[in-house]
């Protein structure tokens, strides 16, 4: 049970992290071609604020403020009672509202079709994005030669 | 407890409705004496729909609460979690504290600020009976000649003016009343 | 004394009017959009957020585009921005080791596992004018290599095997916030961090240039210098546990630096420790090499009297915000100020001349 547990908060975990970072067009263009928008009420309407990033002093030590980014939340409940939240980085709130509402999705029978059509889709954009920076990156590694030592 | 009981409740246009709210609470804590509505949320029992209002509008992840008595239930934390995101801590860490006048106990537990910064204090949010203008005699800033209250403990209450600038400040809820009692205002028995 | 007077309001509308037409430039030219602000200034987007104190790359490239490129300007507006936010709350500390690095060099380790990367760096140009740009910014797609997968660890975790580097040991100590309470001396490391690191750039690097001219030098190498994506993550109350809300481009700076053992601590490297938004090189390596000299007296060493050793000093005078508010203010109306001093020149000038003239009389 609590295997189970663990197992289903850290999947919610990841799509809602992966709602959070994605850009806005990318989250929206396939929300847009899900085709049965659920019906819902507001818990709390979209909001725009502010959370302080914290970093550590020597990347290891005590924690210190670095400075806040902007954040836009909300929270749905379907007809069916599944409530869900939206974080998402920046100040957009439809891209809140689309968050909340795949997130309230994911946890009802209608998983398996947001997962293939926007989930899992989202993560592969990420991925493919993070891979052409980190190959960029490798082209700029630096390939040290020994030179001919001076002595004898 | 169904999901919905934690999340519902609160403002239904959080600007507007804490705006509404802010004015009021502002305009009873000017005005000692003067006995307002405050309405726009409707919290879990036993708060008063006065005193989740005045929360709802008050409070934010930095503003430290502490629930007194029979208060402190798993359901108004998690409501005052979800709509603000306010701490739960001990009477002596409180920014704000809501319960009866009995159940928040002697006043010497709360902050009362420092010389620098008297605005390190707590203001307590006391539930109670109807409110009446009667009772206590209230003169001092925001008051014409003089204005009364029904306070819970005169004597308690003139004991924290005599600290000013330093002590507590006070609102009083009730239903859908409030009024305020700001440390600056002097107090005396009717009679 | 300040007195108010009333006037000048037709003038001021009119010079808002005029200074959004300036500001705009000649019709002839296209407008700047935000997104090219964002896209092709993308270091001043990052200084504007890290001395704004804001990670939003489309609201500080809107404050540049207000601003009229005047970056300070652009920072006020993002300060002033900012306070207008809820405070959502904050962040679990960000895992800089976890970072997808762009860029990763290290002066004092050659073969540090995970290579020198350079990444996007102006460091190997020529500094000579490219007149190309001036016709066609049109570029060629960057060669790629093959992706590594493997995290990138932090150098000086080499140096703490052997011992022989002062350690930061973890802790979870609640930071003090100085734009929620006031800053108070003697400040505390993590104060002193988020101060400097929101500080203004040319005078932070000013002070830690002054180190290294011998203003209390402490012989600073760039242990690691890294820049890129590190994720935000926050506990969400009403969920019971974190998830992750964002991610942010960081700048870390760490240095190691060579210390010969005070009366409290034995011969070994010490650090210095700079992380700033966004790609800002400059600012994080300075950041570090004042973290550095400030932290004199953790460390037992003499306070020399440098002022990179002065906590107040450094710290009073490093947010151009605060700099700039308290430095124009004086080109705002003082006339009643200004009146009083005229009349008591005039009058010091009278005296003055008084004494002088009976004595020239009697000769």
């Amino acid at each position: 049970m609590t295997d189970q547990t663990e197992f289903a908060t850290a999947a919610r975990k990841e799509w809602m992290g992966l709602l959070a970072r994605a850009p806005e067009d990318a989250v929206m263009e396939l929300w847009d071609m899900v085709p049965d928008h659920p019906a819902f009420d507001w818990l709390r309407s979209p909001e725009i604020g502010g959370v302080m990033v914290r970093g550590r002093t020597g990347g290891t030590g005590a924690p210190f403020n670095l400075g806040e980014m902007t954040v836009t939340r909300c929270s749905v409940v379907l007809k069916d009672g599944t409530v869900g939240h939206g974080y998402v980085q920046g100040r957009s709130k439809p891209k809140a509202q689309a968050a909340a509402l795949l997130d309230a999705m994911m946890q009802t029978s209608a998983a398996g079709r947001i997962r293939a059509k926007v989930i899992d889709p989202l993560k592969q954009q990420i991925s493919a994005t993070k891979t052409t920076r980190a190959a960029k990156a490798a082209a700029t590694k630096v390939e040290f030669f020994t030179m001919v030592r001076g002595e004898d | 407890m169904a999901a919905q009981i934690q999340f519902s409740g609160g403002f239904q246009n959080a600007p507007v409705d804490a705006a509404h709210a802010f004015r009021a609470a502002m305009t009873v804590m000017a005005r000692p004496g003067e006995i307002r509505r405050l309405t726009g949320s409707e919290p879990p029992a036993p708060l008063s729909v006065a005193a989740g209002t005045l929360l709802l509008t008050l409070c934010d992840p930095e503003t430290k609460v502490h629930l007194a008595g029979a208060t402190d239930t798993y359901t108004v934390r998690k409501w005052l979690t979800f709509h603000t995101g306010a701490p739960f801590v001990p009477a002596s860490e409180a920014d704000f504290a809501v319960g009866t006048w009995d159940a928040l106990g002697p006043l010497n537990a709360y902050r009362i600020g420092t010389p620098e910064y008297p605005d390190r204090s707590a203001t307590l949010i006391v539930e109670g009976d109807r409110l009446h203008q009667r009772n206590a005699v209230l003169k001092g800033p925001g008051i014409k000649d003089v204005a009364h209250l029904s306070l819970p403990d005169i004597g308690a209450m003139q004991a924290n003016a005599a600290l000013y600038p330093l002590g507590c400040d006070f609102f009083f809820t009730s239903g859908d009343q409030i009024a305020a009692l700001p440390r600056s205002t002097h107090i005396r028995a009717e009679g | 004394m300040y007195v108010a007077v009333k006037g000048g309001e037709k003038a001021i509308e009119n010079a808002h009017a005029w200074l959004a037409e300036e500001r705009r430039g000649s019709t002839d030219v296209a407008e700047l959009s935000l997104a090219q602000i964002r896209e092709q200034l993308s270091l001043a987007v990052n200084r504007v957020m890290a001395e704004g104190s804001l990670f939003d790359p489309d609201l500080a490239a809107l404050a540049i585009k207000q601003a009229r490129g005047d970056l300070i300007e652009a920072i006020f507006l993002i300060r002033a921005y900012r306070t207008t936010l809820p405070r959502f709350g904050y962040s679990e500390p960000v895992e800089t080791g976890e970072m997808a690095c762009d860029r990763r060099i290290s002066a004092t380790f050659k073969d540090a596992p995970g290579g020198q990367v350079l990444g996007p760096t102006f460091d190997y140009t020529h500094r000579l004018l490219d007149f190309k740009l001036a016709a066609d910014g049109g570029v060629p797609a960057a060669p790629e290599g093959a992706a590594l997968e493997e995290r990138t660890p932090h150098i000086t975790g080499f140096l703490k095997g052997e011992d022989i580097i002062q350690d930061e040991a973890a802790s979870d100590t609640t930071p003090g916030d100085l734009t929620r309470e006031p800053m108070e001396f003697p400040a505390n490391r993590p104060l002193r961090l988020q101060s400097l690191t929101r500080g203004d750039e040319g005078f932070v690097l000013g002070m830690a240039y002054s180190t290294q001219r011998g203003y209390a030098r402490n012989h600073a190498f760039v242990g690691e210098l890294r820049i890129g994506k590190v994720a935000v993550e926050m506990e969400i109350p009403e969920l019971g546990f974190a998830i992750e809300i964002g991610e942010v481009d960081l700048t870390e700076c760490e240095t190691v630096n060579q210390f010969k053992g005070s009366k409290t601590e034995p011969p070994q490297f010490s650090r210095g420790y700079g992380l700033v938004f966004g790609q800002s090189e400059r600012k994080s390596i300075a950041m570090a090499l004042v973290d550095r000299a400030l932290r004199w007296e953790e460390l037992g060493e003499d306070n020399l009297g440098a002022p990179a050793q002065d906590e107040e000093f450094v710290l009073s005078h490093s947010d151009n915000i605060q700099a700039t508010g308290f430095l124009e203010h004086i080109k705002l109306p003082h006339y009643v100020d200004f009146q009083s001093e005229l009349e008591l020149v005039r009058k010091l000038r009278r005296e003055a001349e008084e004494r002088i003239t009976p004595k020239e009389a009697a000769e």
